[in-house]
C-alpha cells in the first residue's frame, strides 16, 4: 500500500509562484499521475487528500498509519531551487525516547523507520537523477514535519519550483518524476521489512 | 436683525459647513495615523524592549563566521568571516551575531532569512539551550519549502555553532510562541543541536549527512560550502 500525500490544499497554497501557480493545485495533478504509474506496477494507492481540503499533518500521517506495511510519499514544489532538479528528504536520526515500554510515541513515530525511509529515499533520488539533471544522487536528511508523526517507510519529494515563468516547465517533469517514484519504489520493496518482523527474527 | 443680515448670516454658516466638510476627512485620517503611531504593536514593544545589541567601545574585534548561502550552490551554505565587536556574554554575543546574519550578506541573493525579520529576545539556559524569538516575518517571509526553510534553519544553527560555544541546542520560537513549521514545512515544535561536541552522544540528529556530500568549490576568503540538511541537528 502506498499513502500518497499531495501537500497543503484548502486555505493554505503552499508557495507560490509569481505567474500565479500554486503548489496546492500542482501536487494534487502530480499526485494523479504518480497514483497511475505505481497502479500500473501493481502498487495499492491511497491518497490523503482527492481535491482542495488541507487535513491536519496528524490527520495525513493517521492515514498512513492505519495500514499495515504501508510507504509513505508526500509531495511538494519548492519556492526556491534549480528550476528542473527534484530532491528526496528523509528524517534524520531520532531520539531513543521515540518507544517507551514497546509503545511507539506518536511525536516520534517515525523513528523506527528512519532507516527504511533512507533507503526508500536512496531508491527514489537515484532515478530521479538519472532524469533530472542538477538533481542531487542521495536522499537528503531534513526536518519536515509531516514526516515526523508517520509510522511508516516515509520520504519527501520536492520540484523546484514554482518560481518558473512557464508552468508548462512544471508540468512536463511531472510524468518523470511520477515514473521514478514508481521504479524506485520497485527496488525499494524487496528490502522493505517491517521493525517489528525484522526484530522477531534476531 | 433685518433680511439682509439674515442672508449674510446663513451665507456664513454655509461656508463654514462647507469648509468643515472638505477637512473633518482629513482630521480623521491624521488622528488615525496619530493614534496607530502613539499605539505601538505587541511586536514593537517587544522590540523596544529588546533592541539590538549594539557592540561595546570594550568588545574586542573578532573573525566572526556568518553562514549565507554559497554564490556556487543557492542549495548550501558558506562560512564568510566578517570582522565583529563581539561581547564575550554570550547572551549579547549571539544577539550581535544573529543580528548581523539578519542584516545580510553584501549581496542580497545570498540571504538566508528575510530583510525584514528581526530578533525579537535571545535567552540562553543553564543547560545551554539557547531560545531565539524572531518576529513573525521569519514565518511569513522565508520562502515556502523544505530546501529554503532548512538553509534558514541550518544558517541560524550554524552562525551559533561557529561563534557562541555556549549554545548547545537551539529553539526556535516566532513572536514568543512555538509554532508547527517554519514556513509550512520544516519542524520547528523540536530543539536543533548547534553544538555536537558538546552534547554528545546527539540523541536526534537533523541534518547530519546521510552521505559524504560533494565538496563544493570555496568562495574567496571564505571556507567550502556546507550543504542545507547536511549540518544542523536536532533533538
Amino acid at each position: 500500500m502506498v499513502v500518497l500525500d499531495p501537500a497543503h490544499g484548502g486555505t493554505d497554497p503552499g508557495a507560490r509562484g509569481a505567474q500565479g501557480i500554486r503548489e496546492s493545485d500542482l501536487v494534487i495533478e502530480l499526485t494523479f499521475l504518480v497514483r497511475r504509474a505505481l497502479e500500473a506496477t501493481g502498487f495499492q494507492v491511497l491518497q490523503t487528500r482527492n481535491g482542495n481540503e488541507n487535513p491536519s499533518f496528524d490527520d495525513r500521517s493517521t492515514l498512513a498509519n492505519a495500514q499495515r506495511g504501508a510507504v509513505f510519499v508526500t509531495l511538494h514544489i519548492s519556492s526556491t531551487g534549480l528550476p528542473g532538479t527534484v530532491r528526496v528528504y528523509s528524517l534524520p536520526d531520532m531520539p531513543s525516547r521515540a518507544s517507551v515500554g514497546g509503545i511507539l510515541s506518536w511525536d516520534f513515530a517515525q523513528a523506527s523507520y528512519v532507516t527504511l525511509s533512507r533507503k526508500f529515499g536512496d531508491a527514489v533520488q537515484a532515478q530521479l537523477a538519472q532524469r533530472f539533471k542538477g538533481s542531487p544522487s542521495n536522499v537528503q536528511a531534513a526536518s519536515v514535519r509531516q514526516l515526523r508523526t508517520t509510522a511508516a517507510p516515509a520520504i519527501a519529494v520536492e520540484l523546484s519550483s514554482v518560481s518558473v515563468q512557464d508552468r508548462g516547465d512544471l508540468d512536463k517533469m511531472m510524468p518523470g518524476v511520477a515514473d521514478a517514484i514508481a521504479r524506485g519504489l520497485t527496488v525499494f520493496r524487496p528490502s522493505y521489512v517491517l521493525p517489528s518482523e525484522a526484530g522477531a527474527r534476531q | 436683525m433685518n433680511g439682509r443680515w439674515r442672508r449674510w448670516l446663513l451665507a456664513g454658516l454655509c461656508v463654514v459647513v462647507v469648509i468643515a466638510a472638505i477637512y473633518f476627512p482629513k482630521l480623521k485620517r491624521r488622528v488615525k495615523t496619530t493614534a496607530h503611531i502613539t499605539q505601538p504593536s505587541e511586536e514593537q514593544a517587544r522590540r523596544e524592549l529588546t533592541p539590538p545589541s549594539p557592540a561595546s567601545a570594550s568588545d574586542p574585534i573578532v573573525k566572526a563566521r556568518m553562514f549565507w548561502a554559497s554564490d556556487e550552490d543557492e542549495s548550501a551554505l558558506a562560512p564568510v568571516a566578517v570582522d565583529l565587536a563581539l561581547s564575550p556574554d554570550p547572551v549579547l554575543r549571539a544577539k550581535q551575531v544573529l543580528n548581523t546574519l539578519l542584516a545580510g550578506p553584501v549581496s542580497s541573493d545570498l540571504r538566508t532569512l528575510p530583510p525584514d525579520a528581526a530578533l525579537l529576545a535571545f535567552y540562553l539556559l543553564a543547560d545551554g539551550t539557547g531560545v531565539a524569538d524572531f518576529s513573525e516575518a521569519l514565518g511569513t517571509s522565508t520562502p515556502s519549502g523544505i530546501q529554503s526553510e532548512q538553509l534558514a534553519v541550518d544558517s541560524i544553527a550554524r552562525t551559533l555553532e561557529a561563534n557562541v560555544p555556549q549554545v548547545k541546542r537551539l529553539k526556535i520560537l516566532i513572536h514568543g510562541q512555538e509554532v508547527d513549521t517554519l514556513a509550512g514545512h520544516l519542524d520547528l515544535t523540536q530543539m536543533f543541536v548547534v553544538n555536537r561536541k558538546a552534547t554528545q552522544p546527539p540523541t536526534f540528529s537533523f541534518g547530519r549527512p546521510l552521505k559524504p556530500a560533494a565538496a563544493s568549490p570555496a568562495p574567496a576568503g571564505s571556507e567550502p560550502a556546507v550543504s542545507a540538511a547536511s549540518k544542523t541537528t536536532k533533538r
